[in-house]
């Protein structure tokens, strides 16, 4: 298993996401998950918002000129991003589109467990942290915003912002844990020794004196 | 002070506490389908893993399996990719796959309970959101992404973050014609789509006690659509005598033993929660979404809310939501005509919700503008439903009587909305998109409703119809 590389700190460009409760049905469509890989998912994030039924590009912030750039991006989105379906295709089609980093208001718990499993921070703001930076990113988007985990600050042009993350999830990201697999399998005797205690893993027989 | 479920299954399964301040989590049943595995087994072999309980994973295919033929290869090449894959996964990792020939096949969460695996106080996961089913055996249940689906093929673990414990209390009496499936919308409806964020529900009080497993399974599904990405019922009489007999489920010979562990296990009289909540459940209407979120729902009697009725915050997803929809503040649901009537998914696709559709589908016929489909949720629930001749009810009144899947709840097989079709439906999202088009409109109720739905043509209130007939 590949060592990963502890993050710090994330700058991008960024792309504002306005709206409460966007759910993963909307973020990647079911029927681009029609596939044994994840590859490629990036040209379908939002596609049923950002393209008609025949595929010409609609009114979207993802489709406007001021919003393309290239490199790394940090979407500002906010309460209840994610919601809904358990699909990694989500956090993965954002990824390969571009997002590194997302600063929200809220986020839904599956959906910010999958970023933290491929190394996405999601920082939450206030209402009103959310609501400035929205409007300065709307307002001038050729600047990088940086999410940092150490100082638990986003910062944009000049102006820093407080912004928090659950601590476990802070501390996989800061010290390049996030990849869980690695971390579980330390302990796979202790693993064997809890499975061992469970009656239903035992088929409910007496436990062996 | 006593412990609540959830305090009492944490600590069985616990293997350690991690540096991050997650729990490493001992996962007891893992279930998998061909849309969130595929990538998972891909890492095992990138990363040189081995599966550490081969024998604690079990998979079905569900998602894209196509409800209209048995015929393989499927016309569509990349579901047929799919269904190659987790078969080769499955030989290659030494996983039990329940395909259409084993004759158990079906939606995964449908198939978990009816096979006896699902058990009370079981860690089980799956990659996908609605394996909150589960919890109506008292297990603690949720979703997981395909990283963790890895996660738990290699080290039968998750590390993941204990939730708060929030109980529903639901008391009172339904009245006839209100199901399960109302009393979670009102749930949702209640406590808002992210109420539940970073929350298990435990459902509780006299509704909850008197339910069935399949009604309880119904409450559980959704409790994802409410934020919360566990729910469960602690396991009682109700609970053991489902599982007794069942072909993965203790036998005779332990029974009794497990039933006194699964008792231990329940929630204490004097357990301590994080905030409780009280619905009425003798209040309850039949309830249908109009919105684009399953939070955004009304009675059958209400109309459409207007937009100053929502907080500021919320004002926003509304307005979507009117314009989505197409529908107008200040009007009734009720008489909103559909094109579609969709029964079936994990949330309403198990017998007793056939059952109770198909009384209200023996009232008439599914009006001529109606596309009307009734998928089982499994193998094993389309046999028990054609014993009883329900097939032959449903098809004589309209309904087009297909095999097991997920069918048209996300559409990823060919069972789609096309255009702004506006479809009534047993499942459990109306996101935009989610019935397969883009444009697709959907409605969300009660099997019951549904059946009504398609013989009226428009959303109708079940309850004056069973009234008249006195079913």
């Amino acid at each position: 298993m590949s060592q990963l590389t502890p993050i710090h700190r994330v700058t991008g460009r960024p792309i504002p996401l306005r709206g409460n409760d966007i759910d993963t049905d909307r973020i990647i469509p079911a029927r681009f998950m029609k596939a044994v890989t994840f590859d490629g998912l990036g040209q379908y994030v939002f596609h049923d918002v950002r393209f008609d039924a025949g595929g010409a590009p609609q009114a979207h912030v993802m489709n406007e000129p001021r919003f393309q750039a290239k490199g790394p991006r940090v979407a500002v989105v906010n309460k209840n991003f994610g919601c809904g379906s358990s699909r990694e295709h989500a956090p993965q089609a954002l990824l390969r589109w571009g997002v590194k980093a997302i600063v929200g208001e809220s986020f839904a718990d599956i959906f910010f467990g999958n970023c933290v499993a491929l190394g996405i921070p999601c920082v939450s703001g206030t209402a009103e942290v959310v609501a400035e930076l929205m409007k300065a990113v709307e307002a001038e988007p050729a600047h990088d915003l940086t999410v940092d985990l150490d100082s638990l600050t986003v910062t944009y042009q000049t102006k820093s912002y407080p912004v928090t993350i659950p601590a476990g999830a802070r501390r996989q990201l800061i010290e390049g844990t996030w990849d869980a697999t690695r971390v579980l399998l330390e302990a796979a005797e202790t693993i064997r020794a809890t499975a061992e205690r469970l009656p239903y893993v035992r088929g409910f027989a007496a436990r062996s004196k | 002070m006593g412990k609540n479920l959830l305090d009492k299954v944490w600590a069985a399964h616990t293997v350690r506490e991690l540096p991050s301040g997650q729990t490493q989590l001992f996962i007891g049943l893992h279930l998998i389908h061909e849309v969130t595995s595929p990538q998972a087994f891909q890492m095992m072999r990138e990363q040189g893993l081995k599966g550490l309980f081969p024998e604690r994973t079990i998979a079905t295919v569900d998602h894209i399996i196509p409800t209209d033929t048995r015929q393989r290869p499927f016309a569509d090449g990349q579901a047929e990719a799919m269904m190659s894959a987790i078969e080769r996964n499955c030989r290659e990792f030494g996983i039990r796959l329940f395909d259409r020939d084993s004759g158990d096949q079906g939606i995964v969460h449908v198939i978990g309970p009816e096979l006896g695996l699902t058990q009370p106080a079981m860690t089980i996961a799956c990659g996908d959101s609605h394996t909150s089913t589960h919890g109506a055996f008292g297990a603690v249940a949720f979703g997981i992404g395909t990283s963790q689906v890895r996660d738990v093929l290699a080290t039968q673990c998750l590390a993941i973050q204990k939730p708060r414990v929030r109980r529903i209390n639901v008391e009172g009496k339904l009245q006839p014609g209100v199901y399960a499936k109302d009393v979670i919308l009102q749930i949702i409806r209640t406590l808002g789509v992210k109420g539940g964020v970073g929350c298990a529900y435990e459902y509780a009080g006299e509704v909850l006690r008197r339910m069935s497993m399949e009604e309880r399974m119904t409450i559980c599904n959704m409790s994802i659509e409410g934020g919360a990405r566990c729910g469960y019922v602690a396991p009682d009489t109700t609970t053991f005598d489902y599982l007794r007999g069942r072909r993965f489920a203790p036998t005779a010979e332990t029974y009794d033993e497990a039933v006194r562990w699964w008792q231990g296990m329940a929630s204490d009289a004097d357990a301590a929660y994080d905030d409780e909540v009280l619905i009425d459940g003798g209040a309850i209407a039949p309830v249908v979404t109009w919105g684009i979120n399953p939070g955004q729902a009304i009675s059958v009697e209400e109309r459409i809310p207007s937009p100053e009725s929502f907080a500021a915050d919320e004002r926003e997803t509304a307005d979507d939501a009117y314009t989505y929809m197409g529908l107008q503040p200040g009007s009734p649901i009720a008489g909103t005509r559909i094109d579609v009537a969709f029964i079936g998914s994990c949330t309403n696709g198990r017998l007793s919700d056939l059952r109770e559709a198909a009384k209200v589908a023996k009232l008439g016929k599914v009006k001529p503008h109606v596309k009307a489909l009734v998928v089982p949720g499994s193998q094993s629930v389309a046999r028990a439903a054609e014993k009883e001749g329900l097939d032959d009810i449903f098809r004589s009144a309209g309904f087009e009587w297909r095999l097991p899947g997920c069918s048209m709840c996300l559409a990823m097989n060919p069972d789609k909305l096309s255009g702004r079709q506006v479809c009534a439906s047993s499942s459990n999202r109306n996101f935009k998109g989610r019935q397969g088009s883009p444009s697709g409109r959907t409605l969300l109720m009660s099997p019951a409703m549904v059946a009504a739905a398609a013989i009226e043509g428009v959303v109708a209130d079940v309850r004056p119809l069973l009234r008249a007939e006195g079913a």
